[in-house]
């Protein structure tokens, strides 16, 4: 019954979607203008309807009905409550689901409060939203819909991946939807500005919201999933260049560069043509990233060829939204004007510097992450990693990083270099000074050896803006830019550190045996058998201190067997001190009693979530600073309305 | 897929490990779990180690991977790192054995050109448009 009406409210979403966009669209006509009134209204209600078609999942989730094909293949009655709900989202039918769910609340929010462009660029805006909704209405109700029943009811369910059951894992696709999501309603508004030729600082003013809400939302989905993999996957490694990361990270990378140039368009008029571009692209990134994890054409093309269905229909949108929204670019190219002009060195100048490279290392991440799948369907294997990735993205951000030091402390329009080089002479010697250091050091690599160096002088340059500056008044915006940029150069030391100075140490060992890894010294205690809700598991005991005479610590990992299914994983151990992460990995049984022990000493290491951590922080300040400002000026501008018409009334009394 | 990972087992010279195929198992080859002594031999087996492909498994590198083919690569590498051979010889060879898809770095090949193509032409176009955006009409601002 449930997930009947959930599948009505469904259906019935789609059809309000459908009105939207015809009454969008007919409203922009003259003699349509009626029904420009209704886009509104319906936008808010096919909202609400997909909320609760996606609430009625939950529910069947919640209360285990087997009878819905979906629950039965994803979840089991015996699971904790938290991760029945979590897997609501948890699988390919769900997570459409929420996606269109977030869209549709999305764009009934803009619905609701987006007051300041004209009503056709609205309406317009509006209708684009609903031309994207709509595409994944049919997606979900053609090929993947979550309610489908089952005949005859299992008497239990499938259960899910023990590697799935953690909480960061059940909250990390929902927060990168969440971002992804944004990225259309910036996508909209473009196609809103397109359409109305509107392209203005009002149009970047009412979109660079959602970038900023869609940009903090990827930061912190990437960082959370960089340290999920961290931790639970039991090998160290923070980043991979693995497509699936990939897939996330061109979507941030587009909407980092769209961040900036939409605060160039609001402020400065400048780079409209630029700025819509990006909106159109940072949302592609979004559809390309569905597309690569949700069609399984990363386990192999062939795989996918074999099952097409899924991903040729989000291949199909793909090109439907994203070929449209060029056409229309093209077609309206002529009349969207740069804007107006600003010399090399300025505040723009810089800013365009940075929309360039990152660009161009969106367009390596893509095209380092499709070329196999190309090579593969042409008929020949061949891999892209780190190898290439690393070199290849630095080519391009170190000349940023560069340069995002000077950007922030020059003049919009045009500026002198030598106004602020005496505020540079501190981070250029710290630099100088780092690099000296590491050569003193010895053996690092040159990658990680810039990175450090350059990290150093970007830290104290990114808070140079706050200088000359009343602290109490500075805007939070600015704020906002100074953390975020200061995040980067933590983050940045945190990744160098790690590539340069880990130290791995790989023993068999009896109990008692003593190892050393970088300062710390560990002695394998004891090593007993422990148990679970769901599985077993056998316990180290290490006993570690730092130094000759530090503190001595207690660490436990474990390597566990769950029984449904079958898998081994196993559970890592971390201790982090101020200057770094000690971590342990218990292995196999070798010969002879021993034991395999794998053990990491890695300085700084979580500097690189700190680091993203941050820069999420700065985007939430920004945030609250633009919104607080927007709601401040709406308030003033209906107290003036008020008084004035109090005036009229008081003046028509006598 | 198994035929290939029965192939690499017995190139390997490993025909024994042939029941550690199972998930669970783990390698046995002398050097899959056991570092070099050399820690400076170790430093350029890891680093090799770290750019190879487990065929395997999705994605992960056979320093990564507990798979047993994985180990027993790892053991490859480092008896031949212990040999006095050279990272990328050891790489050329793995490869022409396996083809491409086991090693990270990609080479520049007839395949694998438009790779490097592609940094090349960003590297053009973002300098293009750098200059047509500033180059084209200096108006005294522009000293740089």
């Amino acid at each position: 019954m449930i997930a009947e009406l959930g599948l009505a409210a469904l259906w019935l979403a789609a059809a309000l979607a459908a009105l939207q966009l015809v009454s969008g669209v007919l409203g922009l006509t003259e003699r349509g203008s009626v029904l420009g009134g209704v886009v509104r209204p319906v936008a808010v209600v096919q909202g609400v309807l997909a909320l609760v078609a996606f609430c009625c999942l939950i529910y069947v989730f919640a209360v285990t009905d087997l009878s819905v094909k979906l629950v039965a293949l994803n979840s089991h009655s015996m699971k904790p409550l938290v991760f029945k709900i979590a897997g609501a989202w948890g699988n390919h039918e769900g997570s459409m689901l929420l996606w269109v769910t977030v869209m549709g609340m999305a764009g009934a929010f803009v619905a609701l409060v987006e007051r300041r462009l004209p009503e056709p660029t609205m309406l317009a805006t509006l209708a684009g939203q609903a031309f994207v909704s709509l595409g994944f209405y049919a997606f979900l109700l053609i090929s993947s819909n979550p309610f489908e029943r089952l005949s005859p009811v299992p008497a239990e369910g499938n259960g899910l991946n023990p590697l799935l059951q953690d909480l960061g894992l059940a909250f990390h696709p929902p927060t990168l939807y969440l971002g992804y999501v944004g990225l259309s309603i910036a996508f909209s508004f473009a196609i809103g500005a397109l359409v109305t030729r509107e392209v203005g600082p009002a149009f970047a003013r009412a979109m660079r919201p959602w970038v900023l809400g869609a940009w903090i939302f990827l930061t912190i989905g990437i960082t959370a999933g960089s340290y999920w993999a961290y931790y639970e996957l039991g090998w160290g490694g923070w980043w991979f260049w693995d497509p699936v990361e990939n897939a996330s990270l061109m979507p941030w990378l587009a909407a980092t560069a769209l961040l900036h140039s939409a605060s160039v368009l609001a402020s400065r008029n400048a780079l409209r043509a630029w700025t819509v571009m990006l909106g159109v692209v940072a949302f592609s990134m979004s559809m390309i990233g569905t597309f690569l994890v949700r069609s399984g054409i990363l386990t192999s093309v062939h795989a996918f060829a074999v099952d097409p269905e899924r991903g040729t229909f989000i291949l199909g949108l793909l090109a439907i939204n994203i070929g449209g929204a060029l056409t229309l670019f093209a077609l309206r190219a002529s009349t969207v004007t740069e804007g107006e002009r600003f010399a090399l060195v300025s505040r723009e100048g810089a800013l365009v510097f940075n929309n360039v490279m990152l660009s161009a290392i969106l367009g390596i991440v893509l095209f380092g992450t499709l070329y196999p799948l190309l090579a593969e369907a042409m008929g020949a294997k061949v891999s892209v990693g780190p190898p290439y990735f690393n070199p290849m993205s630095a080519l391009f951000a170190i000349p940023m990083l560069i340069v995002l030091a000077v950007g922030p402390l020059l003049r919009w329009r045009r500026d002198k270099l030598a106004r602020v080089g005496k505020a540079l002479i501190i981070p250029v010697m710290l630099v100088v000074a780092a690099g000296i250091a590491l050569v003193a050091i010895g053996g690092v690599p040159l990658l990680p050896f810039l990175g450090l160096a350059l990290a150093v002088g970007l830290a104290w340059a990114s808070v140079l803006p706050l200088r000359d500056r009343n602290l109490r008044r500075t805007p939070l915006p600015v704020w906002g830019m100074v953390f975020a940029h200061f995040g980067i150069a933590v983050a940045l030391f945190g990744m160098s550190c790690e590539s340069a100075f880990n130290v791995e140490k790989l023993v068999a060992v009896r109990v008692g045996d003593v190892t050393e890894v970088g300062p710390w010294g560990v002695k394998l205690d004891t090593i007993e058998p422990v148990a679970g809700p769901n599985w077993t598991a056998l316990e180290a005991r290490l006993l570690v201190r730092y130094g000759p005479d530090g503190k001595v610590t207690r660490m436990l990992p474990q390597s566990r067997s769950f029984w449904a299914p079958p898998q081994q994983t196993s559970e890592s151990a971390l201790l982090t001190r101020w200057n770094g992460q000690l971590y342990a990995v218990l292995g196999g049984e070798a010969e002879d009693g021993r034991w395999q022990l794998r053990l990491w000493w890695k300085p700084f290491v979580p500097l690189i979530w700190i680091g993203g951590l941050l820069i999420a922080f700065g985007g939430l300040l920004a945030l609250i600073g633009r919104v607080a400002s927007d709601v401040r000026r709406l308030i003033a501008k209906d107290k003036i309305a008020y008084r004035h018409e109090r005036k009229a009334q008081l003046g028509l009394r006598p | 897929m198994t035929r290939s990972l029965l192939s690499l087992l017995l190139a390997i010279g490993l025909g024994t490990a042939l029941p550690a195929l199972a998930q669970e198992e783990q390698s046995t080859a002398p050097y899959a779990y056991r570092q070099l002594d050399n820690p400076a031999e170790e430093e350029r087996a890891q680093a090799l180690m770290e750019s190879l492909r487990c065929l395997q498994c999705q994605g992960q590198s056979i320093a990564d991977s507990d798979a047993p083919i994985a180990g027993s690569m790892r053991s490859l590498v480092r008896e031949r790192i212990a040999a006095g051979e050279d990272p990328e010889a050891i790489r050329s060879w793995l490869i022409e054995r396996y083809g491409d898809y086991v090693s990270y770095a990609p080479r520049i090949t007839s395949l694998t050109w438009p790779l490097f193509a592609v940094p090349l032409v960003l590297v053009l176009l973002a300098f293009a448009l750098l200059r047509r955006r500033f180059g084209a009409k200096q108006d005294g601002g522009a000293d740089a």
